[in-house]
């Protein structure tokens, strides 16, 4: 899922400043799965603004609903009702999901209200972690599973590199270090032949240096 | 020969090789650069130029060991990874031949954070091992990394590597040193070395492996100018292991500085007598001026 964290309030609040009336549109997708877009995340986010703004001595009228994903525009237009009654749209989606509002409401002014950090997963309650750089050419077939491109913070595709000691990443002592993890599943599996390869540079046109990336699929193409 | 280069001919000549290394300042001008080269010459044979370690902004390394050449002292460029990409590094590659320079150290370099712009974005487009690859396919197969021929005047360099025994997984850093050799490497440059008896069974495992017959290995010592300063690189130096009883040695000295040369003397004459080791390099950033006393007192000029 694409993980997302709330960006200060103070920060979101400064965004409307200047507004009176506003939509919190969360998102029942990847923000909602990690904690930080959802339903509950969306009106606890309307309340502390109402408050930050009372504090102010002025009123601000606030507006919550959530959408199943703010990605598709269906469901983006599903609330244009809602949209058309405020001066101001905050979403919880990830910034894919501000985006495609922002696309489908022309005329509206569209804010984040998280940022969004990386593609990962759950590793236990309440903790999420990276996993994919979205690289657009996957090797987890000669690496164990295991990404150095997005878990090594140099992206060396030959590591471990020598700042690698006791398992863990030169730059984070916490940080488990990516080619380490790579080379252990590798002994364990007997396909230590698989790092003593040289892995030659990487096509990185099919990542984001290559320009905007889109998909189609033509059987789907209505 | 390769590339011609002083460092080259020492090497294949057998002879027990001498380098050193100089880190640039943080301004514009050569005038400590001069001054290394001044107290340099004549007592080693080459010497290594940092490509902004830590990850500092430093005079260029480029730049630095045009410096050098001009005062009468061979460069070693280092080249990392993390600030340019394939493109910029071809083109400092063949502006740095263009100028000269002969040898160069490919490395993956220090992560940003360590250094004075944390807030940087790295590149690493290429890591240290396709860094070499590509520098050889400049030479021996006249071709940019790209494929494209490189029709006259390919740049022909002696190629180096790092190799550091003291990171882990330590029987995978042999393996990974023959990857290097089998990309390209020339020439080797350790870490610097204060558990010799690691670097030893390192040594072991590369005669095993027959790899000092593939590729010039050169030990690197580092003088140590304080027990606190190898607490602190014990402590805090990613890559580094820094023993208990050296640091406790360093701390009973009365003068420390001296014994962090006795030590340092010590090492090269233990190294010397290690099978498979072509020469040392003496890492004495921002104590260059004690590299002839360590040169002289080891008996190497």
């Amino acid at each position: 899922m694409i993980v997302a964290e709330p960006k200060p309030i103070k920060e979101v609040a400064g965004y409307i400043k200047d507004c009176t009336k506003i939509l919190v549109v969360g998102c029942g997708g990847c923000t909602s799965v990690c904690m930080a877009g959802g339903e509950t995340e969306a009106e606890m986010l309307a309340a502390s603004l109402r408050i930050l703004r009372k504090m102010e001595g002025r009123e601000l009228v606030t507006a919550v609903t959530t959408i199943t994903r703010q990605c598709e525009p269906e469901f983006v237009e599903s609330i244009s009702s809602k949209v058309k009654e405020v001066d101001a749209v905050v979403s919880l989606g990830c910034g894919v999901g501000v985006q495609f509002l922002a696309e489908h409401y022309r005329d509206k002014w569209v804010l984040p209200a998280l940022n969004t950090v990386f593609a990962g997963g759950t590793v236990q309650a309440g903790i999420w972690e990276e996993r994919c750089g979205l690289c657009g050419d996957c090797i987890l077939h000669l690496t164990g599973g295991i990404c150095p491109v997005i878990r090594c913070a140099k992206s060396i595709l030959n590591g471990p590199c020598g700042g690698s000691q006791n398992g863990k990443c030169e730059i984070n002592p916490d940080t488990p270090c990516a080619w380490h993890l790579i080379y252990e599943k590798l002994s364990a599996m007997n396909r230590l032949d698989l790092i003593l390869q040289f892995h030659p540079a990487k096509d990185w046109s099919k990542e984001r240096s290559g320009g905007l990336r889109n998909r189609k699929r033509e059987d789907a193409v209505l | 020969m390769k590339s011609g280069s002083n460092l080259e001919k020492v090497l294949s000549q057998g002879k027990f090789a001498v380098t050193a290394e100089i880190g640039p300042p943080k301004n514009a001008s050569p005038e400590k650069l001069v001054q290394d080269a001044k107290i340099l010459k004549g007592w080693v044979d080459a010497v290594n130029i940092t490509d902004n370690q830590t990850a500092v902004v430093r005079l260029s390394s480029i730049a630095a060991g045009v410096h050098l050449a001009q005062n009468g002292v061979e460069p070693v460029v280092q080249m990392t990874c993390r600030d340019r990409n394939r493109i910029a590094m071809q083109s400092d590659l063949l502006g740095a031949y263009s100028l000269g320079i002969r040898n160069l150290l490919c490395l993956s370099g220090d992560h940003q954070k360590f250094g004075n712009h944390p807030q940087a974005k790295n590149v690493y487009d290429i890591d240290s091992i396709q860094l070499i690859d590509m520098v050889r396919g400049m030479r021996d197969d006249r071709k940019f990394l790209c494929g494209e021929e490189i029709k006259e005047h390919h740049p022909r360099y002696f190629i180096g590597a790092v190799a550091n025994p003291f990171a882990d997984p330590f029987e995978f850093r042999v393996l990974r040193l023959e990857k290097k050799i089998n990309a390209g490497a020339d020439f080797i440059q350790t870490q610097s070395i204060f558990d010799i008896n690691r670097f030893e069974k390192f040594m072991e495992m590369v005669r095993r492996r027959g790899l000092h017959k593939k590729v010039y290995i050169i030990a690197g010592v580092t003088p140590l100018k304080s027990a606190r300063a190898a607490r602190f690189i014990q402590k805090r130096v990613a890559g580094m292991i820094v023993p208990d009883q050296l640091i406790e040695r360093m701390e009973k000295a009365g003068d420390q500085k001296a014994e962090g040369i006795k030590i340092a003397v010590e090492q090269i004459q233990h190294i010397k007598t290690i099978e498979g080791v072509a020469g040392v390099h003496i890492m004495a950033i921002n104590w260059e001026s004690v590299v002839p006393q360590i040169v002289e007192m080891a008996g190497l000029r």
